[in-house]
């Protein structure tokens, strides 16, 4: 089994094997999305559950059309969560999905950790589609796929990952899955939002755009929460865009033929400037969504095959996976 | 009630410095001798004690129980199960419970609630503020003359500096000392790790050291403005031993004491997000442990207490930041402590101490001593007989063990209340 796990709940623990597994894969999905002959049957009669409990129309509906065109019965549930209800409402969600066999399971969730315990508690493969500042696997990997797809190879690349990455699942599954795939990551952003000790998860860390850009082939930006300058972690959108908004000028440090990357929604005006995110020379934002399909296609198809092997091995539904 | 004769029992009673194969003879719950060659009176019990230490029975000094407000936790009854099983006799409870300690007729109450078990005392700590709020200043003196050995508001520190310097002056009056639970609240704030490299690859919000060590500085000052006497509960980063270290050497008066968690895990026993390792304080990177076995070793800390916090199933099941934090400590405290032993740390001698004598002294509690005319409350384990930590097997109500699976050696065997067989 090249990916020889049940669920996929992060990226931190994964072998590049497993990886380059799901990648070649959804290569091939892109080709056969692109000409309309996508094979419709591989997940008839699965049920895929899309469960959401915070808000996020694109990563959803990214799963939703993966599930669609695999052949899979896709149900899409939002849980409104509220402060009382805590991680309650997870638990009896799960209860719930047991009860209606669900075989894949995406789960986005404001906590770090919730797609773990999920996959705890439930029968069905988990897709951690997102959890607290934990991770947020699927998006590197069509980041990946994305910048393989143009550069030919992620190994040696000098990778910038710049912004909010204190709050960043996207930035944590980026830095495990780049640094397995032999690139070169440096994080770049204010010190408040930059987390402690994470340079010794294999990165370089600076604070300045100019040193962060310099020579940089990817320039990957990171969403800013509207809600942090309330938190005191920086004080206006426009301080902040003076020094970390990606515009021309900043982009100017990095490789000419540097390619630019958002995992989405983007705040223009914040964290970049619209001339740039819209350059058809240089970002690739919109290839990322469509990556992503492709991405969620591979890792569906993948789970839903390592589901009926295990299930075969009788393998404990508690085996964690990483 | 008839007499008891230990017979050849390693009699370890730090109070008194001693550590000797003798025999010790119980009268009318009291010790009445001990010594070598004990004669046998008539209708005496013996106990065979060769191989097997004799201590005092242990003084628990932070215990949090459920009772009142969460019994479906802990009841007295159910604390007191798991306290004999590992020779805990005296149990200062803290205040944090629903009503709060903050009422003389509630500390009268857990008093007496704790003599109705039979097996256990229970010294209430007062609530510092009312409700445990951190508001206004509770009647620390009428609950001082109502039983309450110390005064804190449990879980949760004292932020206001104009406060605390107020309620460490006050309760000098009363000779009784304000505990602290060391944590600036502010920068503590929605944590749940301990900042650095584990909480960032797990995205878990942290809390810096530096909350524990502001606090301790903070209040070690205080306590020299005012003349009070502070105690630093589950002091758990080398920075705050440190502050606490050169404090007693200016000769302020400042005690500690430390648990279990603090000294035999750091922080990788979160795992993969294991909410059974959520503490509070946070469990430490590894160089903050070994200070704290530092601590131990040359004295800067004063005792080891459980920290018992008991929780259910439920309490626990969340994701890791919205889990309830605490772990139960009563039924491992001896074991764990005396892992210290077996791997060199500690003497025994010493482990002993830092569970019996010396938290009765930072209490002023007649306590915790073999002493000739003390009350029996007396512990009697085998220090090598191996036993394996199962959370869902231990006794009393709370499961909630950090330690689950740990291998143990130090079983106790029987446990002696006034010289009432309570356990074993």
């Amino acid at each position: 089994m090249s990916y020889p796990h049940r669920h996929l709940l992060a990226i931190e623990g994964l072998y590049p094997p497993a990886i380059q597994h799901l990648l070649d894969l959804a290569e091939s999905y892109v080709s056969l999305n692109r000409s309309g002959t996508t094979q419709r049957d591989l997940l008839r009669g699965r049920t895929l559950i899309n469960l959401f409990f915070e808000d996020s129309t694109r990563t959803r509906t990214s799963f939703e059309l993966a599930g669609k065109r695999l052949g899979a019965d896709v149900i899409n549930m939002s849980v409104a969560t509220s402060s009382v209800n805590k991680g309650e409402t997870l638990l009896d969600t799960a209860a719930t999905l047991n009860a209606m066999h669900c075989d894949l399971l995406v789960v986005r969730h404001g906590q770090s950790g919730a797609a773990n315990l999920l996959a705890q508690k439930v029968g069905a493969s988990v897709i951690n589609a997102g959890d607290g500042t934990h991770e947020h696997p699927t998006q590197a990997l069509l980041d990946a796929l994305t910048i393989r797809r143009r550069k030919g190879t992620l190994e040696g690349l000098q990778v910038a990952i710049c912004g909010d990455v204190l709050h960043s699942r996207v930035a944590r599954s980026n830095i495990h899955l780049l640094g397995a795939m032999g690139a070169r990551v440096r994080l770049v952003g204010p010190r408040t939002l930059i987390p402690a000790e994470i340079a010794r998860m294999g990165v370089e860390v600076t604070y300045d755009m100019r040193e962060g850009l310099a020579g940089a082939d990817i320039v990957m930006m990171l969403r800013l929460q509207r809600e942090r300058m309330a938190g005191g972690l920086i004080p206006s959108a426009r301080e902040y865009f003076r020094f970390w908004g990606l515009d021309r000028d900043k982009l100017a440090f990095a490789k000419p033929d540097a390619l630019v990357m958002h995992p989405g929604p983007m705040n223009r005006g914040v964290e970049i400037d619209s001339a740039v995110a819209d350059d058809p020379e240089r970002s690739v934002i919109a290839e990322q969504v469509e990556m992503g399909v492709a991405v969620r296609m591979a890792v569906l198809d993948t789970l839903a095959n390592n589901a009926t092997a295990f299930n075969q091995n009788a393998v404990s539904l508690n085996e964690g996976g990483a | 009630m008839t007499d008891i004769l230990f017979r050849l029992a390693r009699l370890i009673d730090p109070a008194s410095d001693v550590d000797i194969v003798a025999d010790l003879l119980v009268r009318d719950g009291k010790i009445l001798d001990r010594g070598t060659n004990l004669g046998k009176p008539d209708s005496a019990t013996v106990i065979d004690g060769r191989d097997l230490v004799l201590a005092p029975g242990l003084v628990d000094m932070r215990v949090g129980i459920g009772e009142p407000g969460f019994e479906y936790r802990e009841t007295i009854k159910s604390a007191g199960k798991a306290a004999v099983s590992s020779g805990i006799t005296s149990l200062a409870v803290l205040p944090d419970s629903l009503p709060a300690v903050d009422d003389p007729a509630i500390a009268r109450l857990l008093r007496a609630r704790g003599e109705e078990t039979g097996a256990i005392s229970i010294y209430p700590y007062g609530a510092l503020t009312r409700a445990c709020a951190g508001q206004e200043m509770a009647e620390l003196g009428l609950l001082r003359e109502a039983g309450a050995v110390a005064f804190t508001d449990g879980r949760k520190a004292l932020a206001d500096s104009r406060l605390m310097r107020r309620a460490l002056s006050y309760a000098r009056g009363f000779g009784a000392r304000v505990v602290q639970h060391p944590e600036d609240p502010s920068l503590a704030e929605g944590g749940s790790a301990t900042e650095g490299e584990l909480a960032t690859r797990l995205g878990l919000p942290g809390i810096p050291a530096a909350a524990e060590a502001i606090m301790v500085a903070r209040d070690i000052r205080l306590a020299q403005l005012t003349g009070g006497a502070i105690h630093f509960a589950h002091v758990s980063t080398s920075e705050a031993i440190e502050l606490i270290r050169r404090a007693k050497q200016a000769g302020i008066d400042v005690t500690c004491d430390t648990a279990p968690p603090y000294f035999d895990l750091n922080e990788q026993a979160i795992g993969d997000f294991r909410t059974y390792a959520k503490l509070s304080p946070p469990l430490r990177p590894e160089s903050d442990r070994v200070a704290i076995v530092a601590g131990l070793a040359d004295g800067t800390i004063d005792a080891i207490a459980s920290d018992h916090q008991p929780r259910d199933a439920d309490d626990k099941r969340y994701p890791f930041a919205q889990a309830s934090a605490g772990g139960a400590g009563l039924a491992t405290l001896l074991g764990v402590t005396l892992a210290q032993v077996h791997n060199g740390s500690l003497s025994l001698a010493a482990a002993i101490g830092l569970l019996t004598h010396r938290p009765a002294a930072v209490l002023g509690l007649e306590a915790g001593t073999l002493a000739i005319g003390a009350a029996a409350d007396l512990c009697l384990f085998h220090p090598q007989s191996i036993w394996k930590v199962e959370a869902g097997k231990l006794p009393g109500k709370a499961q909630n063990t950090p330690f689950d699976g740990r291998a143990l050696e130090g079983r106790v065997l029987g446990t002696w209340k006034r010289g009432q067989r309570v356990f074993g």
